[in-house]
């Protein structure tokens, strides 16, 4: 098996609060294989805009990485020096952030802001930045024409598109897009992952796509990490994942989510109850309080990440039973009782 | 004859755009959010209005709620013109049309507890004060917030998407409205919340008999809540009938392609390009005949020249010159 492009080992990120630590991201552990596409799933508040940052490591002021290693293309970046870093950024590594149509300066044309990072970032003279500016919105679809235009000349899909050139712009080989098509309509979704997928096998790219939405990673990844409250619970191609979850937050993720092609309109069953607080987390598994097949052993222990196949991973004490556990949380009765 | 809940005739709702620069270069110095609707909605109908941004769905629902007065035509509620109420009748209304926001967290006040924000309407509505505690609290346990009291003194911001989402439907309920307008209740939220506040909605427009109107561009979130649907296109009607008819086989072409970009928790979705191009026209100068033509991959010369009218094809009305079944 080749080398993967990133491997997060044992990661954990805290956040200072008062004279408390609390860990956005504990022990997280997962690949990103060369030229794939990983989707990172959770929900508000499991760590995983945390851990997207901090692969540029651009975290909050009050943020560490608190351990764990971060290796890519043969570096850790966790102990590389700052000069070091800040050389990759953007080079190697680029962020889109979150709403990042709305991360464009709106006093300035968007050509002025693309020539500013290949030129500034890229050192290109000001001629071999234009020329790629150009080509950069060929490659995401925009009319060229349309370079001197202001941020708020375009739509919201537009914005994004301009936002995917500004990350490709110096032809990185790891892109991480937080929530990249939250907010848009879904015409303009599919037309923004489309170009996704096609840009990241032309130009052979890995992108990690952080999102909430498991019909995003569904539609668009070759493997999904799933998060929660700060924990890696499962991770897998995404095909087996959505087939066969092995662990029951991912079994209700999809429950939770309508489906066009399924047959009735079937009742969906939101997973009741809310994650824990991170300042102060339970000793066992952190789902255990919302989980419908808890045990005492869950309450009392923390379950590790192990390896059930080759690729798949899952953190619960009940995996083996994961069979009958899928059938069980198919009916909806199962998922009241935490409510 | 039972006079429909809602009528609209021929509703238009025009804004404002431009400046006295636009306007001397000849510029539009209108934009038409909502052009020429005709529905009717009968009590304890739900419909959802299904379109992409700026199709002029947030538009009608507020032209509904009276937040916005239609331009031209007729916005009927109950037999009255929801422009002209007045006084006494616009405070009736008030209290029994009610809009559901997209975003909770803009919805209410932050510097109001909870128990204000759900006693609000009730001093609006003029209601006796011995009855506010008791209907707060009824209000709460309605949208599935069990053990009400502890919420009661909270503040906005130590709630969370879903808990906010439900408070903010708890306020419009309170008051037992007959109808009711949501707006994207869902989109800010996280999908594993989602069901549950879908759920709620649901549960208690069939309890109470509600007439709704729910909002949103995704049908499979339409689907999931309302048995009729209206596909919008730049502020006119493009297909109007049962959702499991439009979610099968939807005859209109801009009805397919938001078919086939329903995001779908599947691995075997197609990938084949959306049928139309990406973005619509720029509202202040829309294509002459058909609204859709220049996205449109059927468009023939007769969709330039002839503005299609809603015309009925099986169970439903769709404005298509070419559609069939």
């Amino acid at each position: 098996m080749t080398e993967p492009l990133l491997s997060i080992r044992d990661l954990s990120i805290a956040y200072e609060v008062g004279a408390l630590d609390v860990f956005a991201v504990s022990h997280a552990t997962f690949d990103v294989p060369k030229g794939a596409i990983v989707g990172l799933v959770g929900e508000s508040g499991c760590g995983k805009t945390t851990m997207a940052r901090a692969l540029t490591r651009i975290i909050s002021d009050n943020a560490r990485i608190a351990g764990g290693e971060m290796h890519f293309d043969g570096q850790d970046l966790v102990a590389l020096s700052e000069p070091k870093m800040n050389a990759l950024r953007w080079r190697d590594i680029s962020f889109i952030p979150q709403s990042a149509m709305n991360s464009l300066d709106p006093v300035y044309r968007v050509e002025y802001q693309l020539l500013e990072v290949l030129r500034g970032r890229g050192g290109l003279t000001k001629r071999d930045a234009k020329k790629r500016a150009i080509e950069l919105f060929e490659m995401v679809g925009i009319d060229a024409g349309r370079l001197r235009d202001f941020p708020h000349q375009f739509s919201g899909g537009m914005r994004q598109r301009v936002a995917i050139a500004l990350a490709l712009a110096l032809n990185p080989k790891l892109v991480v897009a937080d929530e990249p098509v939250t907010a848009l309509d879904v015409i303009i979704q599919r037309q923004i992952l489309d170009q996704l997928q096609y840009l990241q096998q032309q130009l052979g790219l890995s992108v990690i796509i952080v999102t909430h939405d498991i019909s995003v990673v569904a539609y668009t990844c070759d493997r999904t990490v799933v998060m929660y409250a700060g924990k890696v619970v499962e991770d897998c191609d995404t095909a087996t994942l959505l087939a066969a979850p092995l662990h029951p937050y991912t079994m209700g993720l999809k429950n939770a989510f309508p489906d066009l092609k399924s047959a009735g309109s079937g009742i969906l069953t939101p997973i009741a109850g809310s994650p824990p607080d991170l300042v102060n987390p339970p000793s066992g598994c952190r789902f255990a309080a919302r989980c419908p097949f808890v045990t005492d052993l869950c309450r009392a222990e923390d379950p590790p990440l192990v390896k059930k196949t080759a690729g798949h991973v899952v953190a619960c004490h009940r995996s083996d039973e994961a069979e009958v556990l899928r059938e069980q949380a198919k009916q909806p009765g199962t998922w009241e009782a935490g409510a | 004859m039972i006079t429909p809940m809602i009528k609209l005739e021929n509703a238009e709702l025009h804004y404002k755009v431009g400046n006295a620069m636009s306007a001397m270069m000849g510029l539009p110095s209108t934009v038409k959010a909502v052009d020429g609707v005709t529905f009717s909605l009968n009590r304890g109908e739900s419909v959802g209005l299904l379109g992409e941004s700026g199709c002029g769905k947030t538009s009608l629902g507020r032209i509904l709620v009276k937040l916005e007065k239609v331009t031209s035509g007729s916005a009927r509620f109950d037999g009255d013109e929801i422009g002209q109420l007045k006084g006494e009748n616009l405070r009736r209304f008030r209290a029994r049309s009610q809009m559901i926001f997209q975003n909770p967290f803009d919805a209410v006040n932050p510097r109001y507890s909870i128990r204000k924000t759900l006693e609000e309407p009730l001093s609006n509505a003029r209601i006796v004060r011995s009855e506010w505690n008791e209907r707060v609290i009824a209000s709460l346990e309605l949208v599935g917030l069990g053990d009400p009291k502890q919420y009661l003194e909270r503040f906005p911001h130590q709630l969370s998407g879903g808990q906010l989402q439900r408070v903010v439907m708890a306020r419009a309920l309170i008051l037992e409205p007959d109808f009711v307008v949501a707006d994207e209740p869902v989109s800010m939220l996280d999908v594993s919340v989602r069901a549950g506040v879908l759920n709620v909605f649901r549960d208690v427009r069939d309890r109470l008999g509600l007439t709704a109107i729910y909002i949103s561009h995704d049908l499979a979130l339409v689907r999931y809540v309302c048995e009729r649907t209206i596909v919008m296109y730049l502020g006119r009607i493009m297909e109007d009938g049962p959702t499991e008819d439009i979610v099968h086989e939807p005859l209109h072409p801009y009805s397919q392609a938001l078919v086939a970009a329903v995001p779908t928790p599947r691995t075997d979705q197609s990938h084949d390009p959306l049928p139309i191009g990406a973005g619509a026209p720029d509202p202040r100068n829309p294509p002459s005949g058909c609204v859709f033509r220049d996205r449109c991959p059927q468009a023939a010369d007769r969709c330039a020249a002839e503005v299609p009218l809603p015309r009925p094809i099986g169970s439903r009305l769709v404005a298509c010159h070419l559609a069939e079944r």
